[in-house]
């Protein structure tokens, strides 16, 4: 049932590893001429943390942090130890760039090979990864940790959609790794080509993430694949995939505190929230040599699930993120996260998955248009297109307390992203 | 009594329309009868074709969204006040009409319309004798 015994971990022996990892941890940044300068700064030296509670004299490090000590600044080994680095794109300012040494890579590939596990994947399994590789870590991330667990493991990458249609049928794939709404085009692809995914393919696993998504569109995807979906996190600061994954229990992400001290903060004050509540999770890695980061604030809001998890594992859980502090669209003063929208959205059986939200400026009010893609046409009446509008419109606004413009299009119409799926567009004039 | 009628959701977007009909004229299928209100974002284009199964089949293949539904179809003479006449038998009846439109074929008026209770709909007909046309005429 486990993999690793660190899965069997109760509470108390999860805090004494952690605080010794800590320690190590601590000590081990001094190496890093970022760090140090922080430590100097904050009048603080690595002996000063005695117990987990010290954690919190320590100061953030930051998205920002990164940029600025672009490319090789937060290094904590000499430079021959690093043997790889992933970079995230850098639409604002620097790229930030993470580096690993080969411990680091073998203990990746076993996070994520522990995850896979948990879902019930074994060494008999065949494994397609329709991830990004390249500088994405979806793709190096679960190959390695796929191989790791001893599984047939397929690099199809991402794209050319009926050729990984043809993978899945010619080496009888039967878990799947895709960001959800690319699972959502293979399937209107498979319909397309008259696949009928149960009956024409082995799949039985899917692991989705990398992409915010609501558990409405994790429950229609796995009706129409006919399959169990779970949900990854992870993010390229903390390796990539790996961090959390759901259990069998598909309640919740356990984050594997035998590698990451969690905590969620209040993303105006900094202050610890209350015990299951939303905030920012901020991460530190206890297992990382070549680049540890020290309280890292992630931007994912979500919270930790109180209670026990069924499976026995004691690994704290997080709920589903509830987006990104940074993908937040303030309007008219009122804060709206995508994922809220889409929620709502998946309830209707009458509306495709493709979505698309833009903010533009009218006559110096902004407004919110929805665009949303009839999936077929169920009336050929306009009275019943227009209660459906005004059915969404009413919906949203309960949600997200302003009145969007729900706007219906044909199926097709909206950009499909093979890759991460374009959901806003801000037109807004600024001032 | 009833025929089949395409309803086609389209964009009120340069080109939409053109498209349809080209997809129609490729396929060699002929309208009989179609009719689009002018509304602000969306239309419902409805058709009455020959062929209305295959339309349907080749317009899906194109991606668009289609519907294929059955419509009440009678026959009027072509004379001054046979509509008034059809439309007060169905409003004597307490049917509400969605929507209609007309044409003419081989001199006879053709009324086209759906309503909000097809069972009620078909019974005043018969019991009123009304005359009404049936798919294989249209062509």
């Amino acid at each position: 049932m486990y993999l690793h015994k660190e899965e069997t971990l109760s509470r108390p022996q999860i805090e004494a590893l952690q605080l010794e990892r800590l320690q190590w941890t601590v000590k081990h940044c001094m190496n890093s001429p970022f760090y140090k300068k922080r430590f100097e700064e904050a009048g603080l030296t690595p002996q000063d943390i005695r117990s987990l509670d010290d954690l919190q004299r320590i100061p953030f490090t930051t998205k920002q942090d990164l940029r600025d000590n672009y490319p090789y600044g937060l290094a904590s080994v000499s430079m021959d130890k690093v043997v790889r680095l992933h970079s995230s794109s850098g639409t604002t300012g620097n790229p930030t760039v993470v580096l690993h040494s080969q411990r680091d890579l073998d203990e990746w590939a076993n996070a994520v090979a522990r995850c896979l596990h948990m879902v019930g994947l074994r060494p008999n399994d065949v494994f397609q990864n329709s991830s990004g590789y390249g500088m994405f870590t979806g793709g190096l991330g679960f190959q390695y940790g796929a191989e790791r667990l001893g599984m047939l493991t397929v690099p199809a990458a991402a794209g050319n959609t009926k050729r990984q249609l043809k993978f899945i049928t010619d080496f009888g794939t039967t878990a799947l790794h895709a960001i959800p709404s690319y699972v959502t085009r293979m399937y209107e692809v498979m319909e397309e080509m008259g696949i009928d995914p149960r009956r024409d393919t082995k799949l039985r696993t899917l692991v989705i993430g990398a992409e915010p998504h609501s558990e409405e569109q994790r429950r229609r995807i796995e009706e129409m694949m006919g399959v169990k979906a779970y949900n990854s996190f992870g993010m390229s600061e903390m390796c990539g995939p790996g961090v959390a994954f759901e259990c069998q229990e598909q309640n919740g992400l356990h984050i594997w505190e035998d590698y990451y001290i969690v905590e969620i903060i209040d993303p105006e004050t900094l202050q610890p929230v209350p015990e299951g509540e939303v905030g920012e999770l901020v991460l530190t890695t206890i297992n990382r040599e070549a680049m540890p980061l020290l309280r890292y604030r992630t931007r994912d809001l979500t919270r930790i699930l109180p209670g026990e998890c069924p499976c026995g594992r004691q690994h704290k859980r997080l709920d589903r993120m509830k987006g990104r502090s940074d993908d937040m669209i303030i309007l008219k003063g009122v804060n709206i996260f995508p994922i809220q929208i889409e929620t709502i959205l998946m309830q209707f059986k009458e509306l495709s998955t493709n979505y698309l939200i833009t903010l533009q400026t009218q006559d110096s009010n902004d407004e919110m248009i929805v665009e949303v893609e009839l999936e077929n046409l169920f009336t050929d009446d306009y009275a019943r297109l227009h209660s459906l509008t005004r059915e969404i419109t009413r919906q949203l606004k309960d949600e997200i307390l302003v009145t969007p413009y729900v706007k219906l299009v044909p199926k097709g119409t909206l950009p499909v992203a093979e890759g991460k799926a374009v959901r806003v567009k801000d037109m807004r004039k600024t001032f | 009594m009833t025929i089949h009628q395409l309803s086609i959701f389209i964009e009120n977007k340069a080109g939409t329309l053109l498209r349809v009909l080209e997809l129609f004229k490729e396929a060699q299928i002929q309208l009989v009868a179609s009719t689009i209100a002018d509304t602000v974002e969306y239309g419902i284009y409805r058709i009455i074709c020959s062929e209305p199964s295959r339309a349907y089949q080749v317009l899906k293949d194109a991606g668009i969204s289609v519907a294929l539904s059955d419509v009440f179809a009678i026959t009027l003479d072509n004379e001054p006040g046979r509509a008034a006449d059809a439309v007060k038998v169905l409003h004597d009846a307490g049917i509400g009409i969605t929507y209609m439109y007309s044409f003419l074929l081989g001199g006879k008026g053709i009324l086209v319309f759906r309503t909000d209770n097809p069972e009620l709909t078909r019974e005043a007909i018969i019991l009123n004798s009304l005359s009404f046309i049936s798919e294989k005429e249209l062509v």
